[in-house]
């Protein structure tokens, strides 16, 4: 679906990505994971159009999209949410959600329908007439995710849909998660609430200092002592291993 | 549905303006009514742009100018006939709006910057039209009388009918605008550029639209003022007077609605009218007066008179 190869783009003297390769495999979910700072916001913005990445490439379902232009790539089914959420917050849920709809929806009505449709399948059916910025932080959340849906993608690339929410939010959302995959759509997930990531993840890429350091199921990466380094510090795999043993003993 | 409805009260306003000269006789009232209209117009130009698009102009002057300054070329110069110049000054006003909005949206300018970027357009199109004998230079140009030419008319019946269309044509567009796709990604892009890239829509191309259509509006408006005053001069056409007359009426009617520029014009009008009385005829007043309605608006009432509107109603 997706494949990634070495791609690269430097801040000033800081490589934020560094020759990362990837691919997601159609009507998977995989998670991309890393400790703050670790590149991952900027690898989606590349892989979305964003960005323009220095060197490398991108190609969604064989074809070559680097450089492409955000809105061209979601037209071509990719689409992404934001991690700090960007409502139009002037316009109500359902305006808000129908902008997505009109992707493929030339008609107003049409759109508006869609709109309410998609609503029901995050839980936002009851807020459809409420102002956007009178949402909460779960519902503003789960509009990003209903925008992003109306579009009728075939890839999602989802930025911490999980951050800020409260445990109780958090398992009421990973449901929805689940089935916009089981709705046949794969997805490419920024997270970390990893209680999350270990439920819904098929694989998992690991990113720190801009680098791909891992790459596995989540049992493999979690036990990894290249990630638990890159999350702890130098010698926290070791220090843990050897309490490990000695609770063991 | 909120379209029949918008469609029906517009229809019913357009009827009661239409059957004015019918039972009013005072030129003055007529004059008025004419003069509101056509600030009703330069107002929904500037709507379409800032209102439903974020962009917010304040050299609005520069469609305006070019329309009146293109239409009267075209018939002192070239002796076209008043509609074929009506049409064409449309287009030269449309395509100065496309080659604005192509050099400031291509460089991502917006808010303070685009506004600064508009008002030094309407300068330099004003120094143009003061220096070339082509345009009359300072002394501006006369569009002489005569009663064999098209759109001038006899009485002032025949011009509240001219801006009457014009004001309905940018009706329709606002109409069209609240409830469409193209409507919907305007008011997308305005709100928030980088979500509505996220879901597809070509933000570039979606203002360049925007603007190219607000700017053809606008010259509309400054071909109507050339054939109602017969006479136009760089000051007029590409002065700041007429940037500000075009963004005073949608910010207090309400930006971004439908009836925003209608109800500003109104509003506008009626309160610079009735304190002429009180205040006199002395230069500036209404102007400083403008000034603290607009200031006023801003910090009391952002959503406008629509909004004040939309209120009571819930």
């Amino acid at each position: 679906m997706l494949a990634a190869r070495d791609l690269s783009v430097r801040f000033g003297g800081v490589a934020a990505v560094d020759r990362v390769s990837l691919s997601v495999e159609a009507g998977s979910i995989v998670a991309l994971i890393g400790p703050n700072g670790a590149g991952k916001t900027t690898l989606f913005a590349l892989l979305s159009g964003f960005l323009r990445p220095e060197t490398g490439s991108v190609a969604f379902r064989d074809r070559d999209i680097t450089g492409m232009a955000p809105h061209a790539i979601c037209k071509l089914g990719m689409t992404r949410t934001f991690q700090i959420v960007q409502p139009f917050a002037a316009q109500t849920v359902r305006a808000n959600i129908a902008v997505g709809a009109h992707l493929h929806h030339r008609g107003r009505s049409a759109a508006l329908a869609a709109a309410e449709s998609v609503a029901h399948r995050v839980g936002l059916a009851n807020e459809l007439d409420q102002l956007a910025a009178n949402l909460t932080i779960a519902g503003r959340k789960r509009l990003e995710l209903a925008r992003a849906l109306a579009t009728e993608p075939q890839l999602i690339l989802l930025d911490e849909v999980l951050a800020g929410l409260n445990p109780q939010e958090v398992s009421e959302m990973v449901p929805v998660v689940r089935a916009i995959r089981d709705g046949g759509v794969t997805v490419l997930m920024i997270e970390h609430v990893m209680q999350a990531v270990m439920s819904l993840a098929d694989e998992v890429h690991v990113l720190a200092n801009g680098r791909l350091i891992a790459h596995g199921t989540p049992a493999q990466v979690t036990s990894d002592p290249a990630v638990i380094e890159a999350y702890l510090g130098r010698g926290a795999a070791a220090k843990l291993a050897a309490a490990g043993s000695v609770a063991h003993a | 549905m909120t379209v029949k409805r918008d469609l029906a009260i517009g229809a019913l306003l357009a009827c009661g303006v239409a059957l004015l000269p019918f039972t009013v006789q005072s030129g003055a009232v007529l004059n008025a009514v004419i003069l509101t209209l056509f600030a009703a117009l330069l107002g929904q130009a500037w709507n379409v742009l800032a209102g439903f698009g974020g962009q917010f102009s304040f050299g609005h002057a520069v469609f305006f100018g070019t329309g009146a300054y293109a239409s009267a070329v075209l018939q002192i110069r070239f002796g076209v006939n008043a509609w074929a110049a009506l049409a064409l000054a449309v287009v030269a006003g449309a395509a100065v709006g496309a080659i604005i909005g192509v050099l400031t949206f291509r460089y991502q300018l917006r808010g303070s910057y685009f506004a600064l970027v508009t008002l030094a357009f309407a300068e330099v199109f004003r120094i143009l039209a003061n220096t070339f004998p082509f345009t009359g230079a300072g002394v501006g140009m006369m569009l002489p009388l005569s009663k064999a030419a098209a759109l001038q008319f006899p009485s002032r019946t025949g011009y509240l009918y001219l801006v009457l269309a014009l004001v309905g044509i940018g009706f329709a567009v606002h109409l069209w605008l609240s409830h469409s796709r193209y409507g919907a990604w305007l008011a997308a892009v305005r709100d928030n550029e980088q979500s509505a890239a996220a879901l597809g829509v070509d933000v570039f191309r979606v203002k360049l639209r925007a603007i190219v259509i607000s700017a053809a509006l606008m010259a509309s408006g400054g071909v109507f003022y050339l054939q109602y005053l017969h006479y136009i001069d760089p000051g007029i056409a590409y002065g700041p007077t007429i940037s500000v007359e075009a963004l005073l009426g949608p910010i207090v009617g309400g930006l971004g609605t439908v009836f925003g520029p209608l109800l500003g014009a109104v509003a506008l009008h009626a309160l610079s009218e009735s304190t002429r009385n009180l205040l006199g005829d002395t230069p500036g007043v209404s102007l400083a007066l403008y000034g603290v309605v607009l200031i006023l608006m801003v910090r009391y009432m952002p959503q406008g008179l629509a909004g004040l509107l939309a209120r009571r109603k819930r």
